[in-house]
């Protein structure tokens, strides 16, 4: 479980993030809602340790983040897996290279079994074989993101963030990366947290959803209690287009 | 105020480069590749330069010294002296600045804005060692080579002079060249060579590293790699010169 407490952070005197408090748990899919430039990003990158924080607690299991040496939190990290929005392969790495890499790092097993194991992972995101020679520029988008969550869950990891890992989908292809994400998480039971505004993923998916305006935590809940919370600015994000207005008359 | 942010920052980076490697495998692996890309990949650049520069610094130098009081060898000892004490290595650094200077910038800064380099950081990984250290040593370890290859070539070229033209003589040119020969000029070069290698390399690096924003601010960052590793080179080469040769 990740819970953040009372999070503050600025850039430039610039207040992005106002006392955020929010609770992401173990073996659900959690998901942070907003508009752009809400700070979503930013309390992601917050959480994960990419943006020092100004005040408050961000605690793993207990471990509070900002209390950390540099050493104990290279060491956190590599209990983190992470999808980025752009899939961040490594270019000049082929894809089974890229899924090889966190463990030739970090772990001291054999050549074979770190071989062993990327093919797993690779097969577990139903990657073709014949892609894993690949460089990832030869590959599409959508198996990018999949060598990607195989590259983070390569090595077993207890948190997963995924920076909207539908940007640049199609809505099929989405939904897919979105089923595969809901089911490793319960499968390997990791806390997951997921950024995105795209209401089809939360709604797909969303178990426990953080919804973010303008820097402030508004509204917490799971995609049940969406329909029913009378929250305006979340009405608003969430029922922008008319097929969820329907949605959420029929619901009525 | 910028320059003083700059440099602590640069020396932030590099207390965070200039460390162990997680692992040596990694860094050996990463190692040769970088050995190839900076140094091998340089060495035509390497060869065109010096034999056009020898061959023409010869012509320049026997036309601007014509005078019988003068001996004949003269054109090859004052081409072998300004190839050994600054062609090969600040002029051959100046040029590579921008070569490498912009192959590593370009190639961090692009990995930095693809989240390449967060993806690294999130592994529990230090990116800037991994990234970065390879590129220096390698650079390090190959910039005295192609400094001796620079000078050798650059001789070669003015010797070329001599066979296809009339205006040195072979003899006279090979005279000149072995005359009053001073092996502590070869040194003081690869010195200042192994300076400016660490300098292009870092330098680069460091713009790289911290570019932001997208392919507009990736070529910016290195153009500034190449602008301010060069300012630096001629700095350090001033410092060097006064260190060893006052």
């Amino acid at each position: 479980m990740i819970e953040v407490k009372n999070v503050d952070k600025s850039f430039d005197g610039n207040q992005v993030l106002k006392n955020v408090s929010a609770v992401f748990h173990t073996g659900k899919t959690n998901m942070i809602i907003g508009a752009s430039g809400s700070g979503k990003t930013v309390l992601m990158k917050s959480i994960i340790g990419l943006h020092h924080i100004d005040n408050g607690k961000i605690e793993y299991d207990g471990r509070n983040l900002p209390d950390m040496l540099m050493g104990d939190i290279r060491i956190l990290r590599r209990e983190v897996g992470m999808l980025f929005q752009g899939s961040a392969l490594f270019d000049s790495l082929t894809v089974l290279e890229n899924v090889m890499y966190p463990l030739e790092m970090f772990s001291n097993t054999t050549k074979d079994e770190i071989i062993e194991r990327a093919r797993f992972c690779l097969k577990h995101v139903d990657l073709q074989e014949k892609a894993y020679q690949l460089a990832p520029s030869e590959i599409s988008g959508g198996m990018q993101k999949r060598v990607a969550i195989a590259r983070a869950i390569a090595l077993q990891p207890k948190y997963l963030f995924c920076d909207e890992p539908n940007s640049g989908l199609d809505p099929q292809t989405s939904l897919i990366i979105d089923r595969l994400i809901h089911d490793i998480t319960r499968e390997f039971d990791i806390t997951t947290i997921i950024n995105s505004h795209d209401m089809n993923s939360v709604m797909e998916i969303g178990e426990n959803i953080v919804f973010i305006e303008k820097g402030e935590n508004a509204w917490q809940g799971t995609k049940e209690d969406i329909f029913e919370v009378e929250n305006k600015s979340l009405n608003d994000f969430v029922f922008a287009s008319e097929l969820y207005k329907k949605v959420k008359k029929a619901n009525k | 105020m910028n320059i003083f942010q700059d440099t602590g920052k640069y020396a932030l980076l590099m207390r965070r480069v200039l460390v162990q490697p997680d692992r040596w495998r990694m860094f050996f692996r990463q190692f040769p590749k970088e050995l190839e890309k900076l140094g091998l990949e340089s060495l035509p650049i390497v060869i065109i330069i010096s034999v056009f520069i020898g061959a023409i610094m010869t012509i320049q130098t026997k036309l601007n010294t014509e005078n019988p009081l003068l001996p004949t060898y003269s054109t090859g000892l004052v081409t072998r002296d300004t190839l050994l004490l600054e062609f090969s290595s600040t002029i051959l650094c100046l040029i590579l600045a921008g070569k490498i200077g912009s192959n590593i910038a370009s190639e961090i800064g692009t990995m930095r804005i693809t989240e390449q380099i967060d993806a690294f950081e999130i592994m529990g990984v230090n990116s800037a060692n991994y990234l970065i250290l390879p590129k220096i040593v390698a650079f390090v370890c190959m910039m005295p080579f192609l400094v001796i290859f620079s000078m050798g070539v650059g001789l070669f070229g003015g010797y070329l002079v001599g066979v296809f033209t009339n205006i040195i003589t072979t003899a006279d040119y090979l005279v000149g060249i072995q005359y009053a020969f001073v092996p502590y000029y070869v040194f003081y070069s690869i010195v200042k060579s192994v300076v400016f290698a660490f300098l292009i390399s870092s330098v680069a690096a460091f713009y790289g590293y911290y570019a932001y924003g997208g392919a507009l601010d990736v070529g910016k960052a290195s153009t500034n790699a190449v602008v301010n590793s060069s300012i630096l080179i001629l700095f350090f080469n001033l410092l060097i010169t006064n260190l060893m040769l006052n």
